[in-house]
């Protein structure tokens, strides 16, 4: 049976938990067709079958340039219609998890959020999805014959299985009402590392004593080439935007290292930390609970130590 | 106007997360519930609608007799009324149902972006389509002028300004209101205010809960000099293998 995956791209690029959400379809065993709305280059849609999709579908409508929910929920679903795909992947975002619950009860599907690990289809298709934000997990059985899955970033390893996949055109049937809610405006950071998708994020708290210290912390990203993050105070302060802030009700984040300099480590801030691979805290207070939950820690004054690590790192180079 | 705001009954935030009966279900001893962090900003905003353009404010749950107490805080701090849908939430299609079942005939019918219990954030987008209304999420800001509906909804990076007609269903999350806190006054007229208790509509739920896990516990963190930094950044090459 036929996979589709839904691929977003960003700044001309597929999206890396796109290729991951191609991954996780393609270690499914199935026959995996990709889709990407609005304009992308050709090439890029073609490296997409490094990854494991034969093919790629392109709905090169300039309409969809922007994420409209609905709209790309009705091309998705009769995308899945066209392709006879039961199963559509895709990584959880900010557009991805609201199109998924479109999809889910335009084509009757049972859904899951925020996926872990591969299906396990030994008596019945059951999910492992990370829940409680990342506190714990439940294993979720999908009872419907059709099913959409969200993935989680890093549910899956990526790596190259394939060539160039074929990229041939799809045309949906869009009314205006797909388009009913409309996007008058999009401010967005270009050319910078993005919080939800990096590899390497350096975070500061209250502990940095005011937004003209962050200049220690950004030359440490800049080194690390990572994206910066704060603590609930500091954007609600307004020392940094709120798209910064990491935690239970901000930015859930997942990378290989999370570096918190002057955080102490309330537990809703962990709450949005705890899936990273590696921690390292750096705090003056060797009481800080956020040591409980590091890898690394130092205890010692972030003016000091920070610019020392990032020397050290640059020395390592 | 007439404002739903459904709201979800879960942990507090700083619980501890343990399972109990051979890790099927969410052990509640010792645990405070509050009324969900995403969902108290929806009722926020629906509170300030009200009290700037004379709406009435409905909160809904779905949840069994337990969550009574977690409504009336949701009264105190300022609904008009409430209704509270017999049943356990056992999945974000069992309870879209029950919620769209109940808001026909609302303008705007407000929730969290997420309940932070399971995290789906996929209720409000399934009520929307339920209904055939427009869905947004997560909104960040809502002003309403008129018919119309101006958003901002944020997006990995950045935002978005949004705009759609009422009647529409809304995924909030901060900072689009403050929290509201209950006063002495309202604490005591959420007490007389109308609770209805319905029968919840019968669906199936798509998606069956089997088991929980928690995490592995985290080894044992290893302190390194604030002189010797250079010791770190080695660790995180060799050890960690993160650089």
């Amino acid at each position: 049976m036929a996979i589709l995956v839904f691929i977003e791209s960003a700044e001309g690029k597929i999206k890396k938990t796109s290729l991951e959400a191609v991954a996780y379809a393609h270690a499914m065993g199935d026959k995996v067709s990709a889709i990407a709305l609005g304009t992308v280059d050709k090439g890029e849609l073609e490296a997409v079958g490094k990854y494991g999709a034969t093919k790629v579908l392109s709905v090169a409508d300039e309409r969809l340039n922007q994420g409209v929910i609905k709209a790309y929920a009705s091309v998705l679903s009769q995308a899945m219609e066209a392709e006879g795909a039961e199963t559509l992947v895709l990584a959880n975002s900010s557009l991805g998890t609201p199109v998924a619950a479109s999809v889910a009860i335009r084509v009757n599907a049972s859904l899951a959020s925020n996926a872990v690990e591969l299906p396990n289809t030994n008596g019945g298709f059951v999910v492992k999805q990370s829940i409680y934000t990342g506190k714990a997990f439940a294993l979720v059985d999908m009872k419907k014959q059709k099913k959409v899955i969200g993935i989680k970033k890093n549910a899956v390893e990526l790596k190259e299985v394939g060539g160039n996949a074929e990229v041939s055109a799809f045309s949906a049937n869009l009314s205006d009402a797909d388009f009913a809610t409309k996007i008058t405006a999009t401010e967005k950071a270009t050319g910078e590392i993005l919080l939800p998708e990096a590899e390497i994020v350096v975070s500061g708290g209250r502990g940095m004593k005011g937004p003209e210290h962050w200049g220690i912390l950004e030359d440490l990203a800049k080194e690390l080439g990572a994206a910066t993050g704060c603590s609930k105070p500091v954007s609600d302060i307004g020392w940094r935007p709120h798209h910064e802030h990491v935690g239970q009700t901000g930015v859930k984040v997942a990378p290989q290292l999370y570096i918190a300099v002057g955080i102490s480590g309330a537990i809703q801030h962990l709450a949005g930390v705890n899936s990273s691979k590696c921690i390292v805290v750096i705090n003056k207070d060797p009481e800080a609970p956020f040591f409980k939950a590091a890898d690394y820690g130092i205890v010692g004054d972030a003016f000091t130590v920070v610019p020392k690590l990032t020397e050290a790192i640059k020395a390592a180079k | 106007m007439k404002i739903l705001v459904c709201i979800s009954h879960v942990p507090d935030t700083t619980s501890k997360i343990n399972f109990v009966e051979n890790n099927t279900k969410f052990d509640t001893a010792g645990v405070q519930f509050i009324i969900g962090p995403y969902d108290d900003y929806a009722l926020a905003r629906a509170i300030e609608l009200k009290e700037s353009s004379g709406a009435t404010v409905t909160v809904l749950n779905v949840g069994l007799a337990e969550t009574e107490p977690t409504i009336r805080k949701a009264l105190a701090i300022g609904a008009d009324d409430a209704i509270r849908v017999n049943a356990h939430p056992t999945d974000s299609y069992f309870v879209a149902t029950q919620i769209a079942e109940h808001a026909k005939g609302y303008d705007l019918i407000l929730m969290g972006r997420e309940s932070i219990d399971y995290n789906t954030g996929v209720v409000h987008s399934m009520v929307g389509e339920m209904l055939g209304l427009p869905s947004v999420s997560p909104v960040m800001k809502l002003d309403i002028d008129g018919t119309t509906v101006k958003m901002q909804r944020e997006i990995e990076g950045g935002k978005e300004s949004v705009e759609a007609t009422l009647p529409l269903v809304a995924g909030c999350q901060e900072p689009i209101a403050e929290w509201k806190i209950p006063n002495m006054r309202g604490i005591m007229s959420a007490r007389t205010k109308p609770l209805n208790v319905v029968e919840p509509k019968a669906v199936d739920a798509a998606v069956q809960f089997q088991k929980y896990e928690l995490p592995p516990p985290k080894g044992a963190v290893k302190m390194i000099s604030e002189d010797n930094v250079a010791e770190l950044v080695t660790l995180l090459k060799n050890e960690a293998k993160v650089l």
